[in-house]
């Protein structure tokens, strides 16, 4: 069984009033979860044990930087979660929204045009090489599917890596202006309050934007599709323009992120953008809960904190412990020396094999997902139940 | 039944498909007349599904063709490999155009737009042959170049089909499977659905209760927030036919509609095709291996054997037929 359609689904019809008030107030649910999350996170972090980590500001820092993994999964989530297309290359829209910002305003390319125009066209553009990329891969499914997605990722950073001239190669473009915004104020590293905020709205109306179209035509579409591509076509969906909307959707979104990142960071290099970065964000979508708006979000940010702030406490904190290096003969074993954060992706791949064994429907799954993944020998329990209530 | 003075739904001509060696329909003159329930029969193997295939647009026939309602299908060509080679037809041409403006000795700006042009020609036709053919593959389909129309195009021309093993969208739920159906009939599109324009709302919402009446129709009640894999065989089916019906076709093809179910499903499912010829003027086509089903409820049946038509008529005529119960029992039965 093609492992997406089976890890994919939507949100449980929900019987009970509480949960329907919520359904059908989505858009104010997210509106009101965000807000609350955005204004008790730097808050939160005053108290111990995250105090002991690091400064108000430090933490704000990566809070926004996480947003914008938030954003890139939230797009993958169209891509692989709803409409099932398998892409591994999912950085390169990332990169491209990223140079995008760079050409905008960058001494390099010796433009400067405001933040708003630039995060538009970056995601335009974004969409329209999704809709590049898809185009030649319609008729691709699952693994090839994948592989020419994977192909595409790595061909996006060679290109910005050699087209020297156009790209700067290898050192990136550097030296980007700092958007200074009108009402949200000006991205600077000391002060990270508008760039926390900007991130965490814009992080808001995309969840929105997906909320809602996961629960129209298009989204019924992606989700037919994802289920049976030719029941999908024979019912009379074009999968062909509902494929390459999936495409151009996940893509624009990477694209805001890619802006938005190359605005605070201010130099970008091809390396950022590599497959270990569409790997990761991968990896997010699946340990949140594949098809699961609030659940991929989640998924991303605590992913992002545990690789950014968690590994890098553990190396603290053993260092801290004053072990002693233990000669077993072969080799010593120090435990403080050992660096974490280079073991990031053995991490990553333990907890997915983790995940796939206990926990197959991710850390916050919805409820339909769990009972297909919990009950799928066991349908006529699942009638049982349905006929009683 | 006098099927001669009703006009057909569908009628194939000369229609043949080939699978390399193997012919699996050949040369198949075929018509269903309006408002009948038509069956088509064969032995296992017979070509019965491939001819079902073909006209719901799943394949294309290697030759004749299909007329629908009168017109003869080509609403979208065969993307073969033929259609590559059109995309860069124009690009082509500009190039050799740059070639000229170079040996004509026209200034350099002239032949560097010329090529730009090819570039940005190229670019464009790929992007538009992806999402729909370039206009002269559709004007060669047109001249019968090209024979073959996509399932979508046949649902919108209003052919609807269930298939042979259920083929329901398994983790979404009952209603949901109906509102794919309904896919065609639903018209807001994505900025309705992230704006929630009125439209929209108002919409989604008949949708829904027009779905649910579509369950009602095929007797499916109380299961509208099920999860369509968790139903019960025998209400897959009836789903599978709500889903059809939600898009509105003038013609339904059933593909054993009756497989795996006992004598009392049967029986209600046969008072449901005819309740859905009768009440919604529907014309369908079944393939069918239940001789009571057939024999009980079509108006005509055809007899496929080896890819070939070998009888056509009303039930009394085709079960006295010596050819299909030749094909049927083999030579020693007669």
């Amino acid at each position: 069984m093609n492992p997406i359609k089976y890890l994919s689904a939507r949100a449980k019809p929900v019987t009970d009033p509480s949960a329907r008030y919520l359904r059908e107030h989505q858009s104010l649910t997210v509106v009101v979860g965000m807000a609350l999350a955005t204004t008790l996170l730097p808050f939160i972090i005053l108290f111990p044990p995250f105090s002991g980590f690091s400064p108000q500001t430090v933490w704000v820092q990566g809070f926004a930087s996480a947003g914008i993994f938030v954003l890139l999964a939230l797009g993958l989530n169209v891509v692989v979660g709803l409409a099932g297309l398998l892409d591994l290359g999912y950085a390169a829209f990332f990169a491209i929204g990223a140079y995008t910002y760079a050409y905008g305003a960058s001494p390099f390319a010796g433009t400067h045009f405001p933040f708003w125009p630039i995060l538009l066209v970056g995601a335009l553009v974004a969409a329209l090489f999704g809709i590049l990329l898809g185009a030649p891969t319609l008729r691709l499914r699952g693994d090839y599917l994948a592989i020419v997605t994977l192909g595409f990722g790595e061909i996006v950073p060679v290109v910005f890596r050699n087209a020297d001239t156009y790209t700067n190669g290898t050192n990136g473009i550097g030296g980007m202006y700092r958007p200074a915004l009108p009402v949200f104020g000006t991205f600077l590293g000391l002060d990270p309050v508008p760039y926390y905020i900007t991130v965490a709205i814009l992080v808001t109306l995309a969840m929105i934007t997906l909320y809602r179209i996961q629960d129209s035509r298009l989204g019924r579409a992606w989700m037919a599709i994802r289920e049976d591509e030719l029941a999908a076509a024979s019912m009379g969906i074009n999968t062909i323009t509902s494929k390459l909307l999936a495409f151009a959707i996940g893509a624009s979104t990477a694209g805001l992120g890619g802006v938005l990142y190359a605005s605070k960071v201010t130099i970008i290099s091809p390396d950022s953008f590599g497959f270990t970065v569409s790997f990761t964000i991968l990896a997010m979508v699946v340990l949140g809960g594949m098809g699961n708006v609030w659940g991929v979000a989640a998924g991303a940010f605590v992913v992002y904190e545990i690789q950014s702030e968690l590994l890098k406490q553990l190396n603290g904190f053993v260092q801290n412990l004053n072990l002693p290096a233990v000669n077993i003969g072969l080799m010593t074993i120090d435990i403080s020396k050992v660096d974490f954060l280079q073991y990031q992706f053995l991490l990553y791949g333990l907890a997915l094999v983790g995940m796939m064994l206990l926990r197959p429907e991710g850390l916050f799954p919805n409820r339909r997902r769990q009972q297909e993944l919990r009950d799928t020998d066991d349908a006529t329990a699942a009638n049982e139940e349905l006929a009683q209530g | 039944m006098s099927d001669v003075a009703r006009e057909s739904v569908l009628r194939t001509v000369q229609l043949t498909k080939r699978f390399g060696g193997l012919i699996a329909v050949r040369s198949v003159d075929f018509d269903v007349p309006a408002g009948s329930i038509s069956s088509l029969i064969g032995p296992n193997g017979a070509g019965k599904t491939t001819l079902f295939n073909v006209i719901a647009g799943l394949s294309d026939p290697t030759t004749g063709f299909i007329e629908f309602l009168g017109r003869r299908v080509v609403a979208k060509p065969e993307r073969g490999w033929l259609e590559p080679v059109m995309w860069v037809i124009p690009s082509g041409a500009l190039l050799l155009a740059a070639n000229e403006t170079v040996s004509a000795g026209l200034p350099q700006a002239v032949t560097g737009i010329v090529l730009l042009a090819a570039f940005a020609a190229l670019i464009a036709t790929l992007l538009l042959a992806s999402i729909r053919p370039t206009w002269y593959v559709v004007a060669l389909a047109r001249l019968g170049v090209f024979k073959s129309a996509r399932p979508n195009d046949m649902v919108a021309a209003g052919i609807g089909r269930t298939f042979q093993n259920i083929r329901l969208f398994s983790n979404m739920t009952a209603t949901e499977n109906v509102l794919v159906g309904m896919h065609r009939q639903l018209h807001q599109n994505p900025l309705d659905a992230v704006l929630r324009t009125r439209r929209q709302r108002t919409e989604e919402a008949e949708g829904r209760q027009e779905a649910i009446k579509w369950l009602r129709y095929v007797n499916l009640t109380g299961r509208d927030d099920a999860v369509a894999r968790n139903l019960p065989y025998g209400d897959q089916r009836r789903l599978e036919i709500a889903r059809a019906l939600a898009s509105k076709p003038k013609l339904l093809l059933l593909d054993e509609p009756t497989a795996g179910m006992n004598p009392s499903e049967t029986a209600e499912m046969m008072k449901l095709f005819a309740r859905i010829r009768d009440e919604l003027g529907l014309t369908i086509l079944l393939i069918e291996h239940d001789m009571r089903v057939v024999m009980g409820i079509s108006d005509r049946v055809t007899v496929l054997d080896h890819g070939e038509k070998i009888a056509e008529g009303t039930p009394q005529e085709v079960r006295g037929n010596p050819k299909v119960i030749e094909a049927y029992l083999g030579k020693g039965a007669l």
